[in-house]
């Protein structure tokens, strides 16, 4: 997983709420054999929309997604998080998250912050005036800024000493891995192998 | 204070414990199949990691492959891409594989024990939920996720959360003609698809002494239809007998080091479970689900539940949503409910034992002429043994088809499926909607019942046999 300090970019501003894993990424993408790839199946349903925000030119190349509450709400499917980050997001605020998608972002690196539903308009309303305000996200001081506007924001501690170092799941565990070692010597030689 | 089952197994695997953290526990046995690994590779290429314990990691195909015509191409092509793709990783990885038309293929649960890798003590996953099945032995054994599939292949261990523990005491002896599945049936109507959650399952007393093997298997396979994630069963003569001699056991003077230890491993008399559950067998009787989960299930001999038998309104509406698609009517006889098609096979109900329990019963029978029966091996070499035996000839006289062996209409993600409306009797362990293919109603049931269903066209245990037998031999 790649260390997560601070993030500039542009951002996309998605007006709606409860946004869902099947709205995120619908069930048909997921007989898919790859972990990457998934960016055309990102919000597949609403892109058919020309007017939907991910078409106009202006918010294309956005890596900040804002978004109203209940972000992630729906299925466990991993694949959602896959979407939005081959698509190209780091980064998604919201005023809530749903856990299990909260839980699922911190493993893979995208970061999910937190924050008041008034700064969530008023980026809105920046985003759409100035579609090429710079937003920044620093998880170091956990600030967002775009323009004139700032607020801290919400991310969970474990989570963010996790990105800041750069671990996901199995970095960690590696980090023992002088433990494991200890235990292979010291397993039972009766016990069974594949081979 | 002492120790379950589980919690012995649990210590003996801890690599590290910390406060405030998940134990790390290592993995003895990973089991791998091709639905739920591709990610898991794509992963460790991405990251540059490689698989700790080639060793202790075992792939086989068994969701998708087709039981007929093995020896052609897969025809559907998102399941030959996921059986290429399992292929590939493991050539790329080195991870040991038993593919289509290996003499060692089969369903992932039928093909640990009958190698003799699936031993008591030992820490086993897989990226799938019928996992439960090799507690039978005694290890501690479940399904994992995609994530947690790449965590094991590049760790060999996984962080875990302790569980709680639940006693499921069955006193008694089973009445003749009752089985493991009606059994374990009858457990989870009365814990609920619900009431295991959290827990592990620890099935003890007279009756699962009494069981073989392959019956604890088929116990212990559906305790993740109780909501559980896993099941076990205390290791004793009845486990050791089986697995002296298998390839994979251990031989000579690693044998008796081995069995000195798993005589340590059942739970200690003064041990406190969090929960315990009586059952008494003598009371049980075969047992079939009527309803779209697994949980809805009552006495063979009894009849279709009414919603207004349900004081609770989710269950009360459960039962009137389930009846509407299972074309059922309340009230209405269970042995007068007519089927199309009768699977036997799958984790559950593949094995060597269940397939001889059915060949008995259909042993110079016809199956009815309206009712097509399946035969599914849950491995090759089951479905070599059974032929040994000449039980192919008697399913095959009886009318029935005998196939290749898979996973096949447990779950339909090979041609093997039900057609909308259709109804089954299977031997299998999930009867949700569209489980063995879309709009079709599945009835669970033993293999001796899934037998006699279908020489009768009817929902019926061996004994209706009988009793029609003598009628027309009196008439
Ligand atoms: S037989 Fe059915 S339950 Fe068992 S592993 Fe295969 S699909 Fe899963």
């Amino acid at each position: 997983m790649d260390k997560f300090t601070v993030h500039t970019g542009t951002a996309v501003p998605l007006r709606a709420s409860n946004v869902d894993t099947d709205q995120i990424i619908p069930a048909e993408y997921l007989k898919r054999i790859t972990r990457h790839g998934f960016e055309d199946g990102l919000f597949s349903a609403w892109r058919k929309d020309e007017n939907f925000v991910l078409n106009q030119p202006q918010f294309k190349n956005g890596s900040v997604l804002v978004a109203g509450p209940d972000f992630g709400t729906g299925s466990s499917r991993e694949h959602a998080v896959w979407a939005l980050m081959d698509y190209g997001f780091k980064a998604v605020i919201s005023s809530r998250f749903a856990d299990i998608f909260r839980g699922n972002s911190g493993k893979q690196g995208l970061l999910t912050a937190v924050v008041e539903q008034d700064f969530v308009e008023q980026l809105w309303k920046e985003i759409e005036n100035h579609p090429d305000t710079e937003v920044t996200v620093d998880l170091e001081t956990r600030t967002i800024t775009a323009g004139a506007l700032s607020s801290t924001f919400e991310v969970d501690e474990y989570v963010r000493w996790r990105l800041l170092e750069g671990l996901d799941d199995v970095g960690l565990t590696l980090k023992h891995v002088d433990q494991i070692d200890n235990f292979e010597i010291n397993r039972p030689s009766y016990k069974p192998t594949t081979v | 204070m002492g120790r379950t089952l589980a919690q012995k197994v649990w210590d003996d695997h801890i690599v590290r414990s910390a406060t405030g953290e998940p134990d790390l526990l290592f993995i003895d046995l990973h089991l791998i199949h091709e639905v739920t690994s591709p990610q898991a590779f794509d992963g460790l290429r991405e990251a540059g990691r490689k698989v700790r314990r080639t060793d202790l990691t075992l792939a086989t195909e068994d969701h998708n492959v087709p039981t007929i015509d093995i020896d052609k191409p897969i025809a559907d092509p998102i399941s030959r891409i996921q059986v290429d793709a399992l292929r590939q990783n493991c050539a790329e990885f080195g991870v040991p594989i038993y593919s289509l038309g290996n003499e060692q293929q089969g369903i992932v649960h039928v093909v640990g024990p009958q190698t003799g890798l699936t031993q008591p003590g030992m820490t086993i996953v897989c990226g799938d939920s019928h996992t439960s099945t090799h507690g039978a032995f005694g290890a501690l054994a479940f399904g994992i996720g995609t994530s947690e599939v790449e965590h094991v292949l590049a760790t060999q261990t996984l962080p875990l959360k302790p569980f709680k523990t639940m006693a499921i005491t069955v006193n008694g002896k089973l009445p003749a003609g009752v089985t493991a599945k009606d059994l374990i049936l009858t457990i989870i109507a009365k814990i609920g698809t619900g009431g295991g959650q959290g827990y592990v399952l620890e099935y003890r007393g007279e009756a699962i002494q009494a069981l073989s093997m392959e019956a604890r298997m088929t116990i212990c396979n559906m305790s993740i239809e109780a909501g559980a994630r896993a099941g076990m069963i205390a290791p004793d003569e009845t486990t050791f007998e089986y697995l002296k001699g298998r390839e994979r056991a251990p031989m000579g003077a690693d044998w008796d080091t081995a069995v000195a230890y798993w005589r340590t491993l059942p739970t200690d008399p003064d041990a406190v479970f969090d929960r315990e559950v009586l059952i008494e067998a003598s009371e049980l009787s075969p047992f079939v689900t009527w309803g779209t989960n697994p949980g809805q299930g009552v006495p063979l001999n009894s009849t279709v539940p009414s919603p207004d038998q349900f004081a609770d309104p989710v269950d009360k509406l459960a039962c009137e949503k389930a009846l509407t698609y299972m074309g059922l009517e309340a009230g209405q006889r269970i042995k007068d409910i007519r089927v199309n098609t009768v699977f036997l096979g799958s984790c559950t109900n593949g094995r060597i034992e269940d397939l001889r329990a059915a060949a008995d019963i259909l042993r110079g029978q016809k199956v009815a002429s309206d009712v097509r029966m399946m035969v599914v091996p849950g491995s090759v070499r089951v479905r070599l043994a059974a032929m040994a035996e000449g039980l192919d000839k008697v399913f095959i006289q009886a009318g029935a088809e005998w196939r290749e062996a898979g996973c096949s209409m447990c779950l339909g993600m090979n041609p093997d499926k039900l057609t909308p409306g259709e109804r089954s009797a299977s031997t299998s362990n999930r009867n949700f909607e569209g489980r063995q293919g879309p709009g079709g109603r599945t009835h669970l049931v033993s293999p001796q019942v899934a037998a006699a269903t279908a020489i009768r066209g009817t929902l019926s245990s061996p004994e209706d046999l009988l009793s029609a037998n003598l009628v027309s031999a009196g008439s």
